[in-house]
């Protein structure tokens, strides 16, 4: 039978070895420029977290020596880590990019963001912003750095992901993804999120972050800060999110292992204080991203979905 | 014949030894009830890549839903209104790793929009393994599935004989289930493709990661030493170079500048070029990648491009092998896996996204469509509706440059979107 080929001998090949993280940039490059070469008015958002580091270097990396064909756009809550802020405004300063920053706040006093309590987290009120920052640049591809890898709902995103005139995603009613053949067509007020870095897990980053070298803000090494227990996460202590009645303030060896909106962030007990200390942790670690530190995504199995059908990143 | 399961272990050369081994993609395909969820779940389980608050996750809504036992395919039902109906609606992507590979799977689901989402995942799947059940053998649905992985050009293709456990682990079954696979992939195939066969209990865990004790009939590798072994690079090195031109950058260190990722192929400076459609000819003067510049590149890096003469050329442009120019047509006859709810008429006008380069096409004439139940052609009567596979011809506005489908997935596929919707309503492979 010759149609079902026999094992042959290898074939000698010169090519030389790749690894991963090779195949992962380039692919993840290669997306970055059809960004550029079919979308018309593209943002990239960047928060100073370690994710949007990532796609910084890639970016760099997809336009050398050109400068990045979109601005920068990061989404405040107010409720940011100041260490992250100041690491942003430093590194979008660094490469000479342009930076444009959104606050709830400002949605806020419009009012078309509506909390019950001041001191309400504000990550889903990010969604508005966006969208209204999204609207008032005539953005048209917004880059993010999510990855499918983080949460159930995210496997099935797409890496260019339609959203409708309203922003919103339909999960049931996606384009089909085929090849590396992406369709990045919208209409007027409608646009498309694309994730270069959707093959990523949380492992690659920091595999990524320690062969690149790439600085990242302080808070993700460890370091010691007062924190209280509560529902098997450490919440950390501070003005925003102060200890309850009864709970005991204790200060350990800590790092987060996302640096989102303080309402809801929460940091892991770790001793690593390098990126090479991190990937040995996160080889061993039993726990996901998220559920380590997110007290959002555990209000339901599916808070995540349910925010990204609104517009959330 | 002979194929892996039969020979000494495979000792392949380790991850570092070839092109794009760090890495490999593969497709699952299985039919209702071959235990794909719980295969996936048993590899990802026992590399030790569920955590503990997945499985409480997945513990807590077994129990919601009256389950007493773990369900694992909760793990890949990921969308709300999967959950709640209790099936898979679209491709899942998964990942996992081990201390030789990592592992990108597209999930695919069994029977909704079967042979979209089983195409869509196929697409960037370098290997697919099919489910087959060990008490059922070859059914309709596992000859569409070897269908789907040849006309999507997987080359590599692992049937996993699952629940060997209701069949007493016996040899016997595993060689008949086997037996069939090969008849029907011979009146299949005319191009060369590798199969594997590996009998597994992924319920009871064998042959999987672990061997177990239960098949010591069979000497061949485990399902994770074949995915780890697999070279998906291989016969890639025969290919001639094609550079789709994504972006072209005019001022720089280097001069004019062309960025893309090399399809097929390797360049090396000094190489002889010719830029398509323009037809001229030049060399290659320097290969950048970042701060680096390279004497040669390979299939699948993103790089810069730099050529000794001044040439007019834009996104959508090829650079390419001189010796070996892709072909060039203002026709294209191509196998179309049709998408989009509406369906498909003559006439119908779309636009063509080929590599970097989006042009207008039509359908002037449907050959015949393939029935995915029967696998025979017939002639297109009516229009082709979702999910249906046919042969056509389709015109374009500008010459189009490109391979056949199976001599390059690159430069032989296209997706044809719809003008008023966006939506993409077409996969085609060139003939």
């Amino acid at each position: 039978m010759t149609a079902i080929a026999s094992v042959r001998a290898p074939e000698p090949s010169s090519i030389p070895a790749r690894s991963h993280l090779d195949w992962l940039e380039s692919e993840a490059v290669y997306i970055l420029r059809e960004v550029a070469g079919e979308g018309v008015k593209p943002v990239l958002f960047f928060s100073g977290g370690k994710d949007s580091l990532v796609l910084l270097r890639l970016a760099e990396k997809a336009f050398h020596p050109g400068r990045f064909p979109f601005p920068l756009l990061h989404i405040d809550t107010g409720h940011n880590f100041k260490e992250v802020l100041e690491f942003r405004d430093r590194r979008a300063a660094e490469l000479g990019e342009r930076l444009i920053v959104r606050s709830v706040e400002d949605s806020m006093r419009r009012g078309s963001v509506r909390l019950r309590a001041a001191n309400d987290s504000r990550n889903a009120a990010q969604s508005v912003t966006l969208l209204e920052a999204i609207a008032e640049h005539g953005f048209d591809a917004a880059i993010g750095g999510a990855r499918r890898d983080e949460e159930k709902a995210r496997a099935k995103e797409r890496v260019f992901s339609f959203r409708d005139e309203f922003g919103q995603w339909d999960p049931r009613n996606q384009r089909p993804e085929l090849w590396s053949l992406y369709n990045a067509r919208v209409n007027s007020g409608e646009h498309v999120r694309v994730f270069p870095i959707s093959n990523w897990t949380e492992l690659d980053v920091w595999q990524y972050i320690a062969r690149e070298q790439l600085q990242v803000p302080s808070i993700y090494f460890a370091h010691r800060r007062p924190v209280v227990r509560r529902k098997g996460l450490l919440v950390p202590v501070t003005d925003l999110t102060p200890p309850r009645r009864g709970e005991r303030v204790e200060e350990l060896s800590v790092r987060f292992r996302t640096v989102g909106d303080i309402s809801c962030t929460c940091p892991v007990e770790s001793g690593a204080g390098t990126p090479d200390e991190i990937i040995a942790e996160t080889v061993l670690s039993r726990v996901t991203e998220r559920g380590a530190t997110r007290m959002d995504d555990q209000t339901s199995e599916v808070s995540m979905e349910r925010r990204k059908k609104e517009g959330y990143f | 014949m002979s194929y892996l399961g039969d020979i000494e272990r495979n000792t392949a050369a380790p991850a570092t030894a070839n092109g794009s081994s760090g890495l490999l993609r593969f497709t699952t395909a299985g039919s209702v009830d071959d235990g794909k969820s719980t295969l996936i779940g048993r590899l990802l389980h026992d590399t030790r890549q569920i955590f503990e608050d997945q499985l409480a996750a997945i513990e807590r809504a077994s129990h919601k839903r009256g389950f007493s036992d773990l369900d694992l395919s909760l793990l890949t039902d990921g969308l709300e209104a999967e959950r709640e109906q209790g099936i898979t609606i679209d491709v899942a992507y998964r990942y996992f790793a081990t201390p030789r590979r990592k592992f990108i799977i597209a999930d695919t689901p069994g029977h909704v929009q079967y042979t979209r989402n089983m195409a869509t995942g196929a697409s960037t799947a370098e290997t697919a393994v099919i489910l087959a059940d060990a008490s059922k053998g070859l059914l309709e649905q596992g000859k569409r599935h070897l269908y789907i992985t040849h006309l999507l050009g997987i080359r590599h293709v692992i049937v996993a004989v699952n629940k060997m456990d209701l069949v007493g682990y016996s040899q016997v079954a595993f060689a008949s289930v086997r037996h069939a696979f090969e008849q029907f992939a011979h009146r299949l195939d005319g191009e060369k493709r590798r199969f594997y066969f590996v009998p597994v209990s992924a319920l009871k865990g064998d042959m999987v990661v672990e061997r177990g004790d239960r098949i010591p009939w069979y000497g061949g590798p485990t399902l994770l030493e074949l995915l780890e072994s697999i070279d998906p690079s291989e016969g890639n090195g025969l290919q001639a170079m094609r550079f789709p031109v994504q972006l072209v950058q005019r001022a720089g260190g280097h001069g004019r500048a062309y960025l893309g990722r090399l399809a097929s192929g390797e360049v090396s400076v000094g190489q002889k070029v010719v830029v398509l459609p323009s037809g001229r000819t030049s060399t290659v003067k320097g290969i950048h990648a970042w701060h680096e510049d390279r004497m040669t590149a390979y299939a699948g890096e993103s790089i810069a491009l730099s050529l000794s003469d001044e040439i007019d050329i834009s996104r959508g442009d090829q650079i390419t092998d001189a010796n070996r120019p892709p072909r060039a047509a203002q026709s294209l006859s191509a196998t179309l896996v049709w998408l989009a709810v509406e369906p498909l008429q003559v006439g119908g006008r779309y636009l063509l996204k080929h590599t970097s380069r989006t042009v207008k096409a039509k359908v002037v004439w449907i050959k015949h469509v393939v029935d995915v139940e029967t696998l025979e052609k017939r002639p297109a009567s009516g229009p082709v509706a979702a999910n249906d596979i046919a042969h056509a011809v389709l015109d374009l506005q500008q010459p189009a440059f490109f391979d056949s489908y199976h001599l390059n997935r690159t430069t032989g596929a296209f997706i044809l979107i719809d003008e008023l919707s966006n939506q993409t309503v077409a996969a085609g492979m060139i003939v």
